[in-house]
This record gives C-alpha cells, sequence and structure tokens, in this order.
C-alpha cells in the first residue's frame, strides 16, 4: 500500500522534473536527448535493481562500482587478449560475478561479517584486481565486436516515428525490471527476502532458511553488477581499470533509496527503483542543459534525495499516528 | 541495629492496567541483611527501583535516618547512599576495572582524569571486597562472578550505606556465590545493610537475617532470623490455596507423540532434560524466571543449537539444524517474546499468517494468493482476530490479536506438538480465555501441547501434567491432583515437596 504511494511520489518528482527542464530548454525533448536519457537510465537502472534487493534483505552492497570495473575489464581482456570467444567470454563473467555474490553472502551469513565491512572489501579487491589485471592500463574493443557492442549502443527503431528509436539497453531494463518486479511481488522468494528484512528472527522461528535468501541476494546483485560492468565496458567502447565504475555503487544505493527502499531493510519496489534512477540522470541531464555550473551536480542530487527521505519520514508518521487512532 | 535506617511506608505504584504496589512497608537497620522475596510479578524489582530512583512511587514515603527523603533520580539515591546492583551486569567492557567503577565521577587534575588516584582508590574498594582483582585488568577478561564484584565495588565506591542486591547469584558459580556470602557478612559487620532479592530459598536462609515477602504487590508478611524456613516462606509467597480455576475434565492421554531425550542446552550445559508428551495431553512446565524453561523450549525446537540429546514426533528424529525440520516433523513454537521472534510487525495480518504456511502449496515458486487469502479469512474467523481488515499491518493490533495472529500462523499447518512459551502475557482477559479454550480445544483434537508458564492459575488450572524446572533441570513431575501452588513453588525454588502435603 504504500509502496505504491510512494512510488505515485517519485513518479510525480520526476514528471516535476522532466516538464520544468522541458519548459526552460527545447533540447530536452529532442530524440536524442531522451535517447540518451533512456539508455542512461537503463545502465544505471540494472545494477540500482540488484542493489535493491540487498537494501530490501537490511544489508548493503559497496562493491558494485568496482565489480562493474572488473567486468569491464575481463571482458575486453578476455576478448582481445586472450581471444576468447564472446559465449564463452560471457559465461566466464557471469561465473566471476555469481563467485563474488557467494562469497559475500557466505561471509555475511555465515561467519556473521557486516556487509558494509564485507562490500567494502570487496571495494578495494576488485579494484585492485582489475588494475593488476590489465597493468592498469586502458583496455578496449577497438573497431570490432560491432556486434557485442549493439547490446549497449544499439537502438531498435519504432515504425513510423523517424526522430527517436529505443536503445537497447532500455528493453533488456524492462525485461530484468519485469523479472525482478515479479519475483519480489509474487514469489515465496520475495516474502521471504521483505520478512527477513524486517525481521530476520520471526524469519527464522517461522521456519524460513533466511541465510540462504540473503545469500541469493548478494547473488543477484553482483550478477547484475557484472553484466552491468559488460553494457558500461561495450558503450564506452574502453575501461580505465582505475576509474571506470567508480562511486557506481552509490549512484545505485541512492537510486534505490530514492525510489522507496529503506536501509533498514523489507522496504523498496522496482518500479520504484527504476524511476529513482531515472530521476537522477534526468536531474544530470537537467543541469547541463540549463547551464547550471556542473560543480553543483552532485550538491543537486544531495539535496533532492534529502528531500525525498525527508517528505517519506514526514508521510511515515502522520500514517503512524492515523492508524494508532483506530488500532482495536 | 534496634533503630531503623530506612522506613518504608504505604508505597504504591500503578503501570497501566497493572497495580505493582499496593501499600508497602519496608524495615530496615543499619548492617542488616533484609531478603526480599516473592513470586514472579509480586513487586519486588517495582520496589527497588522506587528506592534507587529509578521509578517514582505514586504514592508513600521513604525515610532515611527519621528523615523524609525523595529519590527522584538515581544521583540523588546515590547521594543518600542508596545504591543499586541489577541482576543484569552494567559494566563497559572495553574498560578497566578501575574505569567502570568511577565511570562518570572519575577523578580529575585540571580537568584531565587523574590515573593514579582512580587506580589507588578503586584498589581500596577492591580489597575492601577481599578479591584479587586488579584495577588495570580489562572487564571484558573477568569471569561473571568477577563482574559481579566490580559492580559491587561500584556501589560501595559512593559511599553506599544501602545496597540492594536484585537476583545476584544468578550468573554465579557454587563458588563464587559462598565468596559472595563472605563480602555480604563483612559489609554487615562494617555497617552496610543490604537488601538482598533472590528467587532462591537456600541462599536466603543463608544470608538474611529477615526475611520480607511480598505477594501480589502487597506485604504478604516477614520471618525473623530464627524463623526462616524453607515451608514458612513458600506458605507466605503462595498465600492462599489457588484452586484450579478451570474445571478439566481429565483426559486419556494417547500415544507418545513428543519424545525429548538426554537434551542439553547450551544455557544449561550441565544438565539434561527427557520428557514425553502425549497426544491430547497438556504438560505444563513451571518454574522461576532464568530457570532455564525458555531455552528448553527454543532448543526442542531448534532454534538454539543443542548440544546433546534427541528429539523425536511420533517416532521420527528430528534434525537440530534449524526450526525448517521441526515444523516438517510437526512442531510449532509459540515464543514467549512475540514482537522480536514471531511477528513482522509491519507486515499485513494476512503475509504473517502465512509467514510459515506458503512454502507448502505454491505454484512454481509463486504465493498462491487465493489459498493465503482463504487461510487468513479462516483464521481471522475461528481464532476471532479484531482487526479492520486482513491487510492491516499486525504492530496495529492489541497484545491479545498480535498473539492470535501468531497462533493462527501455526494452526493453518495443523501441528501435531504445539510449543507455547508464556502464551499468555502481556494480553487482556478476555484474550486470555479463548486462548487457553484454544488450547484445550487443540489437545481435544490430538495436539500434544508442552507450555511454559510463570502464572500459577494458569499452570495449575490448563496443565494435565506439571513438569517443574529449577537451574535447567527438571527438578519433579506432579500430576493435575497433586500439583499446588505450594509444590510446584517447592520444586522451583530447589526444595523437595513436604511428606507433610496433607490431601
Amino acid at each position: 500500500m504504500s509502496d505504491v504511494k510512494k512510488t505515485l511520489g517519485i513518479a510525480g518528482l520526476l514528471t516535476v522534473i522532466c516538464l520544468y527542464t522541458a519548459y526552460n530548454s527545447s533540447n530536452f525533448y529532442s530524440g536524442n536527448n531522451i535517447e540518451n536519457t533512456l539508455r542512461w537510465t537503463a545502465l544505471f537502472g540494472i545494477i540500482s535493481i540488484g542493489v535493491s534487493y540487498v537494501i530490501i534483505s537490511g544489508g548493503i552492497d559497496l562493491s558494485i562500482g568496482s565489480v562493474v570495473g572488473l567486468s569491464g575489464c575481463v571482458l575486453a581482456w578476455l576478448l582481445t587478449d586472450k581471444e576468447m570467444s564472446v559465449p564463452a567470454a560471457m559465461v566466464t563473467i557471469t561465473a566471476m560475478s555469481i563467485a563474488i555474490g557467494l562469497a559475500h553472502g557466505l561471509l555475511i551469513t555465515k561467519v556473521g561479517l557486516q556487509p558494509f565491512v564485507v562490500t567494502l572489501c570487496g571495494l578495494l579487491l576488485y579494484r585492485g584486481l582489475a588494475r593488476y589485471l590489465t597493468d592498469d592500463g586502458s583496455v578496449g574493443f577497438g573497431t570490432g565486436f560491432t556486434g557485442l557492442k549493439s547490446v549497449a549502443n544499439g537502438k531498435i527503431a519504432i515504425p513510423f516515428i523517424e526522430s527517436f528509436a529505443v536503445p537497447t539497453p532500455f528493453i533488456l531494463l524492462i525485461g530484468l525490471a519485469l523479472a525482478a518486479g515479479t519475483v519480489l511481488q509474487f514469489t515465496i522468494y520475495g516474502r521471504y527476502l521483505f520478512a527477513l528484512g524486517r525481521n530476520e528472527a520471526a524469519a527464522r522461528y517461522s521456519g524460513i532458511r533466511t541465510d540462504r535468501v540473503v545469500i541469493l541476494a548478494y547473488v543477484f546483485c553482483s550478477l547484475l553488477a557484472g553484466l552491468g560492468g559488460v553494457l558500461f565496458a561495450l558503450y564506452f567502447n574502453s575501461v580505465q581499470p582505475s576509474s571506470t565504475g567508480e562511486f557506481y555503487e552509490l549512484y545505485a544505493i541512492a537510486a534505490a533509496v530514492l525510489g522507496g527502499c529503506s536501509l533498514r531493510g523489507g522496504e523498496g519496489s522496482i518500479l520504484g527503483v527504476v524511476i529513482g534512477t531515472a530521476v537522477m540522470i534526468v536531474l544530470k541531464n537537467a543541469i547541463n542543459l540549463l547551464q547550471i555550473p556542473p560543480q553543483l551536480e552532485f550538491a543537486i542530487i544531495g539535496g533532492v534525495i534529502l528531500a525525498g527521505v525527508i517528505t517519506d519520514e514526514v508521510v511515515r508518521r502522520m500514517v503512524a499516528k492515523r492508524r494508532a487512532a483506530q488500532r482495536v | 541495629m534496634n533503630r531503623s535506617l530506612l522506613d518504608v511506608r504505604g508505597l504504591t505504584k500503578h503501570f497501566p492496567g497493572v497495580r505493582a504496589l499496593h501499600n508497602v512497608d519496608l524495615l530496615l537497620g543499619a548492617g542488616e541483611v533484609v531478603a526480599v522475596i516473592g513470586e514472579n510479578g509480586a513487586g519486588k524489582s517495582t520496589l527497588m527501583k522506587i528506592l534507587a530512583g529509578v521509578q517514582p512511587p505514586d504514592a508513600g514515603e521513604v525515610r532515611l535516618n527519621d528523615e523524609l527523603i525523595q529519590t527522584a533520580t538515581v544521583r540523588d539515591a546515590q547521594k543518600l547512599g542508596i545504591a543499586l546492583i541489577h541482576q543484569e551486569l552494567n559494566l563497559a567492557d572495553n574498560l578497566s576495572v578501575a574505569a567502570n567503577i568511577f565511570l562518570g565521577r572519575e577523578p580529575r587534575r585540571f580537568g584531565i582524569i587523574n590515573f593514579g588516584k582512580m587506580r589507588t582508590d578503586a584498589a581500596q574498594v577492591l580489597d575492601r571486597l577481599r578479591t584479587s582483582i586488579r584495577p588495570d585488568t580489562l572487564v571484558s577478561r573477568l569471569t561473571i562472578g568477577q563482574q559481579q564484584m566490580v559492580e559491587i565495588a561500584k556501589a560501595l565506591s559512593v559511599d553506599a550505606r544501602i545496597l540492594i542486591m536484585d537476583e545476584p547469584t544468578s550468573s554465579l558459580s557454587q563458588h563464587e556465590t559462598e565468596q559472595l556470602y563472605e563480602v555480604i557478612a563483612d559489609l554487615r559487620d562494617s555497617g552496610v545493610s543490604v537488601i538482598y532479592i533472590s528467587h532462591r530459598l537456600g541462599e536466603v536462609r543463608a544470608v538474611a537475617d529477615r526475611v520480607v515477602v511480598l505477594r501480589d504487590g502487597e506485604n504478604a508478611g516477614a520471618l525473623e532470623k530464627e524463623d526462616i524456613t524453607h515451608d514458612k516462606m513458600v506458605r507466605l509467597m503462595v498465600g492462599r490455596d489457588v484452586t484450579s480455576l478451570r474445571d478439566r475434565e481429565s483426559t486419556n492421554p494417547g500415544e507418545p507423540l513428543l519424545h525429548v531425550r538426554g537434551l542439553q542446552t547450551t544455557a544449561y550445559p550441565e544438565q539434561s532434560v527427557d520428557l514425553e508428551v502425549r497426544a491430547g495431553e497438556i504438560v505444563g512446565i513451571g518454574g522461576l524466571v532464568g530457570a532455564g524453561r525458555t531455552e528448553l523450549l527454543e532448543t526442542v525446537f531448534g532454534v538454539a543449537a543443542r548440544r546433546a540429546g534427541t528429539v523425536e514426533v511420533s517416532g521420527d528424529i528430528v534434525r537440530a539444524n534449524h526450526p525448517e525440520d521441526s515444523i516438517a516433523s510437526g512442531m510449532a513454537l509459540i515464543p514467549e517474546d512475540r514482537k522480536q521472534y514471531a511477528l513482522v510487525l509491519e507486515m499485513a495480518v494476512r503475509a504473517n499468517l502465512n509467514l510459515a504456511r506458503i512454502r507448502y502449496g505454491h505454484r512454481a515458486g509463486f504465493v498462491n494468493r487465493k489459498s493465503e487469502s482463504r487461510t487468513s479469512v479462516d483464521m481471522i474467523k475461528r481464532l476471532n482476530v479484531r482487526t479492520p481488515s486482513e491487510a492491516q499491518p499486525v504492530q496495529y493490533l492489541s497484545g491479545g490479536n498480535q498473539q492470535k495472529v501468531v497462533l493462527g500462523k501455526w494452526l493453518s499447518l495443523n501441528p501435531r506438538v504445539l510449543l507455547l512459551d508464556e502464551p499468555t502475557r502481556g494480553i487482556d482477559v478476555g484474550s486470555k480465555q479463548e486462548i487457553y479454550e484454544l488450547v484445550e480445544q487443540l489437545a481435544r483434537d490430538g495436539a500434544g501441547i508442552l507450555f511454559v508458564s510463570s502464572e500459577m492459575e494458569e499452570l495449575l488450572g490448563l496443565a494435565d501434567r506439571i513438569l517443574v524446572m529449577h537451574d535447567g533441570a527438571i527438578a519433579g513431575e506432579l500430576a493435575r491432583a497433586e500439583a499446588t501452588e505450594e509444590s510446584v513453588m517447592h520444586l522451583a525454588t530447589g526444595a523437595p515437596i513436604p511428606e507433610t502435603a496433607d490431601v
């Protein structure tokens, strides 16, 4: 119930920002700009969906940016240096991402380490590995692999519309969001994730294998970060081992929080997270189009998120008060 | 000795819906050790909290040396020389012994802690207690018994004239307990008065000069040193003959359902427990708080680690790993603290009712919404849960209705063995009655019930058979016909049942 209202709230915010920007800059609704905005929303949205599972479980993943960097580096290295086939490289990266998530999940549930610490160490570890693997030099795909690259920078034309086409990653995002949202809302796994995010003990006392549920959330998160890394690398066409993906975990977490996830756990919706990502991307776009000093970018994004969570908290208290009044 | 140091008169304290204390008097002489005893919920803790300035009384007066005093805060009480040692230790275990003793009152020079003085002062207090604990040791390195000594040292360091000890031996070994007796005797000789609260009557006999008994928040009587016997204490604590409130026709229990053999909990590794519950039987577990009853249920259910022993349901061995196994074999646990261990408060009544159930009857991993809704409508009706809708988050229900949701969560699985831990704690009288009827109905339908209760009336009224626990072991078993409040209290406090029990 309140998740729906939250999503409506954030959708309203997105509409306001879009209208304001469009009113002040006609470039905003040019076909090119819309395509770009959708593409960036898709790339960041994919990693944000991953982290939202972890956040709903009551945890956090700080390693996403480094996994993006590592996976991009490994892809370029495997395809160009090792001359591996594309399917084999994809399988390798998938396996690596799953292994990373599995390691996080096991350390958190079985060894009892804090998610913050485990994934902070991951952030450092994977960045270091990426730089070592590539000798800290940029790696790229050059002019080859056009077929593979089209997954990230291609677009699909809409019949009878010439000025605009849908970027391929956006199709991918819609598919992933539908799947992730369905799992969260309609499956037993999703129900367990919400329950243990709120009260791990009550879930365990009800016979739920909470450890397994949590481990799966971390695996899913790292898997999407790995996939995100592939897409970012293909889109940029080259990867800087020391900087590609840096701070992306913070964008992902910010989008999830803006979209209605609570770091207390047990709250959030995939639609909200996707819209949250869009808000951030459109804000960046607006800063650019409206010639707001780009130095203010972080400050504006930070301010908007803060305003969002304050509103959420105020509304939550009002609802609690009203509910308490009708207590039976 | 005869002159009273502390004179408490007419102390009264109400909490919403509960009369914790009513017109309680207490006299304490200088250099006297007075034990305050009573059943769970008799008002001992409230009395002590008022004296130590943790809570204000609603009415009544406290005189110290014939002067009316008011202890609005803990600091006020400390200034007057009254110090409370809580049952739970309140030490910062990352700091040294000396730092803990003087926490918040550190001796200072030029605004900086004077470590030298703090250390010598701490050593002085510790010497007085005849312990070998050194002021520089980190508290985390001490045994629980030594930490208890640090608490006492902390209290003495504020020049306490009156020491209140709340269940000081609950975590001490036998040897440490005896050391504590010596310390108390020393303190008494040096003129310090002690108020000693304990459930363990053997201890009370060893240390007390006088015993004051509370019952239902009122003075039930007092015993002078020469009159202190187990029987007299129990009689005063119990006070009335509680006849069974509920007339239960005696049932003929069927075949054994739950078998527990040689079970060892991590809380009491040196004890081992055997018990059996038959189909249609209601078995109560009595005992005092801290006797290991909750730990027993949690270990049987598999949420607490089992050290040794086997659990069988209808002859099938239940693995010890995870409650999933126990649930699959037909067990259910209604824990003592429902908000912490049974409910997801922010979730809807419907989701909570189905939390344990959705894994059965799903379709390819998808929640079966129809069956989910049917279950919740059924349970709300069957258990008479008062809620505006099944979508209402459980946090907005009353305690009694929350407990019904917990029960409903398990009943939807038709459990064969139901473990209940204080099933009616903190809920209203009406819901209580409904829960009793429900439990009896389940037993008539052939389930085996094992329930822990600290409420005598509930225990005597509901159980076909009562197991009484003391210090992690089953101290004795009472059939419904022979169980009285006195016989339960005797076993619970570690004494044999007197043979003079007239039938």
